[in-house]
């Protein structure tokens, strides 16, 4: 292998983990508020949200550090709304959602309008020594920026936490069967304004990576969609976190080789590639709801319905 | 002595219906104590704010004679009271194991758990597998978790709704011979059922509900089922007028030959090869405990699904068994479905749209896919006088109504087509005494006019008093049926309970 | 004191509406101190926002061109929300309609055939019903999740549409730009009093939400979208099928939605571009919501939510505000409408207690 196609393939996948880490972050939120049985459509407001907020703070303060927290917790307040309609005042989540992107997006608009065409530096790699001057994978696994990191840590531990704690299990139940886990004396309200609560933090940090990592500089609608993607990325992780993962992947793949199938002649439109993530996604939702007795191993029962308790 | 748990002048209001009203009873230790009630009579309520699950409007609860306050489930657990609801609190997606570990107070590991569950199981003869998920179980095994869990919690007292409502005579009396035991080391029962003979035979004490009041306490033992009858209803059972008996050659007006449905639901029930044969005038009474395909025979018989062949259902020599709902209808057959809210009545739609329902196909209420609602008014206003239903308002939705007036209403909407067959479950379900009379009289009157009826109930004393002739669902399948008269209610009981044949011998497996 | 919700007795009808007037009143409110923020005056930003767009007769002219593809996709979901049918991809739908109806009239581009226009119409509507037909197939014959399905498809549409304006129909004589070539005078619907903006299909929207109104409420199919929507099962007992329910409804919203797309592909483009999908399919249901679920409110809804989108573009040009604001009030009044919406159905009740069983 020449030096120059190590080179190559070293980018490509430094790439490939920039293009999947947003992904892997906002689907691994919106997997935990899916497993308690809340369907949240507004990570891609969420998001932007984020986005706007960590890079205005970045570039005020100068602090980068400072930018990440205000990302994720402006991700968080905007889902505290969320769920407070939706699991308060018991409005239909699909809908709420909607409200959610909308109103994110044109805040993020209004919020980020004097920040357009600026730029910071954005959020450095870190290179773990000697490790990371091995060739081809050494820069891959061993010279990551911190989120990216985070990233696999978090999903590790959202592993961890559904299937070997007892509030993961609890969790699970109550996405599963509210009226059963009320009935246990679970507060299935509590739980799921904390799932939510968490699924927005994690949108907000997506969004943060988009402007502190990848781009370095705020841009209207610069969430392109991605906040829709990971949503369709629960979905095709059939509610698996491991899963999510293999996906984020996928999807990050997909989406790395679109900027480049043109200018290196596969004879592919960019446009397939870019919807190939939707497409697979129906596929494998037709693939687990077909069949009923896996479809409910897996997928949280209580999905998207409203949870009126009869006090 | 202190009692166990004193119940003092509890209330529990919904709005502005009062489900249960200053209700005090006490609950001594290691009794079974019966709370015995019609549908609708506020135990379910009553046993909930026990449990923690809903909170009273007024009044408190004394455990060993000190006050406390429910906060909830958790802490009633706590206080050693667990409860196997009729409804089970169970998480399909999950294993057996980590269902029970979810009622469990402390965190402990799954295979301890699982261990445990095994243990019990063995113990108590409920076998289970704690790896089994719980969406692949059948509904008798769905309970035995529900059991297991409470067991599990060591409980000072055991809630148990309806618990036998689910099973057959030999798994009931398996379960009678563990709270005996129970209670026998002290435990206290509250044992919520509406079965006479069952509160007769196992209980101490028992405490009487009618409307959300309490209206009597005795003991069960002393009492007779008619006396504890009258204290649950309220008036003197009234009885109907009956018409005369039905000839042998009157003509078979409805009638079934082999009909097999397979359930739609995994955890309903098969119907196998079902035969009946309805005359003119002949009401052909169905019982059976619930879940033996009940609901599987309403909805093959009613062509909500359809059946094997088209032979399967004949309709005054019609075959129609692959026809639906409507061209059934349409050849003069009319249908009660069981479940009021939702399936014969929609709740946020007015009487009149409500009447359109199931008269759409057969009456000029709509024309060219426009609705008449005038003619439709005109409709209700006819079912409102004749079967004397109250609503709060002219034409008002039909979840407004009391589930009396609501269920006059679906009565009256078919009866007022003079229908030639009529198919009709749980016609008196939940209904007051009055209003139970007024719907048995009016079956009656209409197989005097020459309808074939076929009436589904699991109210024994209905079928007894109404049917000409009975035959019992089990399992999914059905029995001969035999003339009222010459059949007792213990045989109709050994029926019910899957023994069928001369001696009672012959037991399927249940 | 705490505040909790508790269920009322029944409905409330005044709520049901006062709540779309108390709505959009709060986010009238709302957005002027979002005015306030921007160092702008208020009564300044709420006039140039709602009261300057709706000044002259060409500007009332383009709010209703503007309002009529939003009436239009609203009143077929509409038919979907009563069934209980969660179509949310009519943005993918109206955009299949622009693609049908732009692909006809780009392929007859030389055509002066009275007949071309209607064919371009009737190609938009069976576009938008193609692509509403496959949520609806993947849920009856898979149990795939409605939701889940229509909205997945809404960005494959719009991909389409992308790829198509850059490929195959992309306009030969036009410099490599990414649009099709202009549609010939016979596939435009025509406009009245000599305006750009006042065409034909606006009559035609409003004549679906009469016709919609008649059959939501005075017909056969009306009742059986109402009945299959709150009670399955009696619906059954009725004898309608909820195959056929979800076939019929998916399919009527999907054709609403493909008309508004080929009708603004025809009386407002006149070509097919990458930009024809502006989020009207989403605003849509906003529509819907505020207007009861009746396609006359509809109506109503849809003229708000479309002088909301003039107002942005005012402010913009006057104020230099970024027409972002559009969204935020848009996404703030649905909001504030859900919320609002709760209140039908549910009244506040202060207690001293906390609840300690709070769910």
């Amino acid at each position: 292998m020449s030096l120059d196609m190590v080179d190559l393939l070293t980018n490509a996948m430094l790439g490939i983990i920039v293009a999947a880490t947003p992904y892997m972050l906002a689907a691994t939120g919106e997997l935990v508020v899916e497993r308690s049985g809340v369907l949240n459509l507004g990570v891609e407001g969420m998001m932007i949200v984020g986005a706007v907020t960590s890079y205005i703070v970045a570039f005020s303060t100068g602090s980068l550090v400072l930018g990440v927290l205000v990302g994720i917790l402006a991700g968080a307040f905007l889902s505290l709304c969320f769920a407070f309609w939706t699991q308060t005042l018991l409005t239909n989540q699909v809908a709420t959602g909607l409200a959610v992107t909308l109103a994110g997006i044109g805040i993020a608009g209004l919020a980020g309008r004097n920040f357009v065409g600026t730029t910071i530096s954005p959020i450095p790699q870190l290179y773990i020594p000697y490790l990371s001057d091995i060739p081809l994978i050494g820069k891959v696994l061993f010279g990551l920026d911190p989120i990216a990191y985070f990233s696999f840590i978090l999903i590790f531990l959202v592993i961890w936490f559904l299937w070997k704690t007892r509030a993961g299990l609890i969790l699970r139940a109550v996405g599963d069967s509210h009226d059963s886990a009320h009935a246990l004396g679970y507060p299935v309200v509590k739980i799921r304004y904390m799932a939510i609560l968490f699924g927005g933090a994690c949108a907000g940090l997506a969004g943060t990576y988009l402007t502190l990592v990848h781009t370095a500089f705020w841009a209207p609608g610069m969430t392109a969609q991605r906040g829709w993607t990971a949503l369709a990325l629960v979905v095709f992780a059939s509610w698996l976190p491991w899963r999510v993962v293999l996906g984020a992947y996928l999807f990050g793949t997909v989406g790395y080789m679109q900027l480049f199938s043109q200018g290196m002649g596969v004879p592919i439109p960019s446009q397939f590639l870019s919807s190939l993530p939707y497409l697979m996604t129906i596929v494998v939702l037709v693939l687990i709801s077909r069949d009923q007795f896996r479809a409910k191993a897996n997928t949280p029962a209580s999905l998207g319905k409203v949870f009126k308790p009869d006090l | 002595m202190t009692a166990l748990l004193e119940v003092k002048s509890i209330s529990k209001a919904f709005g502005d219906f009062y489900a249960n009203s200053d209700i005090s009873m006490k609950i001594m230790p290691g009794e079974i104590h019966a709370l015995l009630g019609e549908n609708g009579a506020g135990k379910s309520t009553l046993v909930k704010m026990m449990y923690g699950v809903l909170r009273p409007t007024a009044g408190e609860f004394h455990w060993n004679g000190q006050p406390i306050v429910m906060t909830g489930p958790a802490f009633a657990r706590e206080l050693g009271i667990g409860m196997v609801f009729q409804h089970f609190s169970l998480f399909e997606a999950l294993t057996v194991g980590e269902n029970v570990a979810l009622s469990l107070p402390k965190d402990l590991a799954m295979s301890d758990v699982n261990q445990k569950v095994r243990e019990v199981s063995e113990n108590y003869g409920l076998p289970l597998d704690p790896d089994r998920a719980v969406h692949s179980l059948s509904v008798g095994e769905r309970q035995r978790i529900e059991i297991v869990r409470c067991l599990l919690q060591d409980p000072k007292l055991l809630i148990m709704d309806e618990p036998t409502s689910v099973l057959t005579p030999q798994e009931a009396d398996r379960l009678f011979e563990t709270l005996e035991q129970l209670s026998s080391e002290g435990c206290s029962i509250l044992y919520i059922s509406h079965k006479l003979d069952e509160v007769r035979r196992l209980c101490n004490t028992a405490t009487i509900l009618r409307h959300g009041e309490l209206v009597a306490s005795c003991d069960p033992s002393k009492e007779t089922p008619r006396s504890l009858a009258e204290m649950m209803v309220g008036t003197k059972i009234s009885s109907v007028s009956k018409a005369d008996e039905v000839t042998g050659d009157e003509k078979v007006r409805f009638s079934t030959s082999n009909l097999t449905v397979p359930a739609e639901d995994p955890l309903g029930t098969d119907l196998k090869a079902i035969n009946m044969s309805v005359r003119s005038g002949e009401i052909l009474g169905i019982a059976g405990v619930a879940g033996n395909g009940q609901d599987e025979l309403f909805n093959a018989l009613s062509g909500e699904v359809l059946a094997n062949g088209s032979d399967a259902v004949v309709i005054d020599g019609v075959a129609v068994g692959k026809q639906g709902i409507n061209q059934r209808r349409k050849l003069s057959a009319a249908f009660i479905p069981e479940e009021r809210n939702g399936h014969a009545a929609v709740g946020d739609l007015s009487l009149s749209r409500n009447a359109l329902l199931s008269t759409h196909a057969t009456s000029p209420n709509q024309r060219r896919g426009l609705i008449d609602d005038g003619a439709l008014r005109g409709y209700v206003d006819e079912v409102v006088k004749h079967f004397d239903v109250r609503a709060s308002k002219d034409n008002a939705n039909a979840a407004s109504l009391s589930g009396g007036n609501l269920q006059k209403f679906a009565v009256g909407r078919e009866m007022l087509r003079e229908p030639g067959v009529l198919i009709v479950s749980q016609p008196t379900w939940g209904v007051d005494a009055g209003a139970a009379a007024v719907i048995r009289q009016a079956l009656l009157d209409l197989a005097s006019r020459g309808a074939a009826i076929v009436m589904i109930s699991q109210d024994l004393e209905e079928i007894f008093e109404v049917s000409d002739s009975i035959a019992v669902i089990s399992e999914g399948t059905l029995s001969e049926a035999r003339p009222a008269k010459d059949i007792t209610v213990e045989e109709v009981g050994l029926l019910m309970g899957g023994i069928t044949g001369e001696g009672g011998d012959h037991v399927h497996a249940a | 004191m705490f505040m909790r919700l508790e269920a009322r007795s029944e409905p409330s009808p005044i709520m049901t509406y006062l709540s779309p007037v108390i709505a959009v009143s709060v986010t009238v409110i709302i957005v002027g101190f979002i005015f306030v923020g921007m160092g702008i005056d208020p009564f300044v930003g709420l006039k140039t926002y709602f009261i300057t767009p709706l000044a002259k007769l060409s500007s009332i002219y383009e709010l209703l061109a503007k309002a009529s593809p939003l009436v239009l996709i609203a009143v077929g979901l509409i038919f979907c929300f009563r069934a209980n049918i969660w179509n949310i991809g009519a943005e993918g739908q109206y955009t299949l309609g622009a693609i049908f109806g732009g692909w006809v009239a780009v392929s007859f581009h030389e055509s002066e055939s009275m007949l071309l226009l209607p064919a371009v119409l009737l190609a938009g509507v069976v576009g938008g019903m193609l692509w509403a037909a496959i949520p609806a197939l993947l849920k009856i014959y898979f149990k795939a999740n409605e939701i889940l399905t229509s909205l997945m498809l809404t960005p494959v549409a719009v991909l389409l549409l992308d790829y198509l304006v850059r490929g195959p129909l992309r306009d030969p004589d036009g410099y490599n730009m990414p649009e099709s070539r202009f549609f010939p005078d016979a596939a435009i619907l025509p406009t009245l009093f000599n305006s750009y903006s006042f065409h034909i299909g606006i009559f035609v929207s409003l004549l679906v939400a009469i016709l919609a109104t008649v059959l939501l409420y005075k017909a056969m199919l009306g009742y059986k979208v109402d009945v299959s929507g709150s009670a399955p099962r009696a619906a059954r007992f009725g004898g309608f099928s909820s195959i056929r329910m979800t076939i019929i409804v998916f399919l009527i919203s999907g054709a609403c939605a493909g008309l508004a797309g080929t009708m603004e592909v025809s009386a407002r483009t006149g070509q097919l571009i990458p930009t024809i999908p502006l989020g009207y399919g989403f605003t849509a249901i906003i529509v819907a919501f505020l207007g009861r679920r009746n396609p006359i409110g509809a109506v109503f809804a849809g003229l708000l939510l479309a002088l909301s989108y003039m107002g942005g573009e005012e402010v913009q040009v006057k104020l230099q505000v970024p027409s972002d604001l559009t969204g935020v009030l848009q996404g703030l009044l649905l909001f504030l409408l859900l919320g609002c919406d709760t209140l039908i159905n549910h009244r506040f009740v202060f207690s001293r207690k906390e609840i300690a069983h709070e769910s």
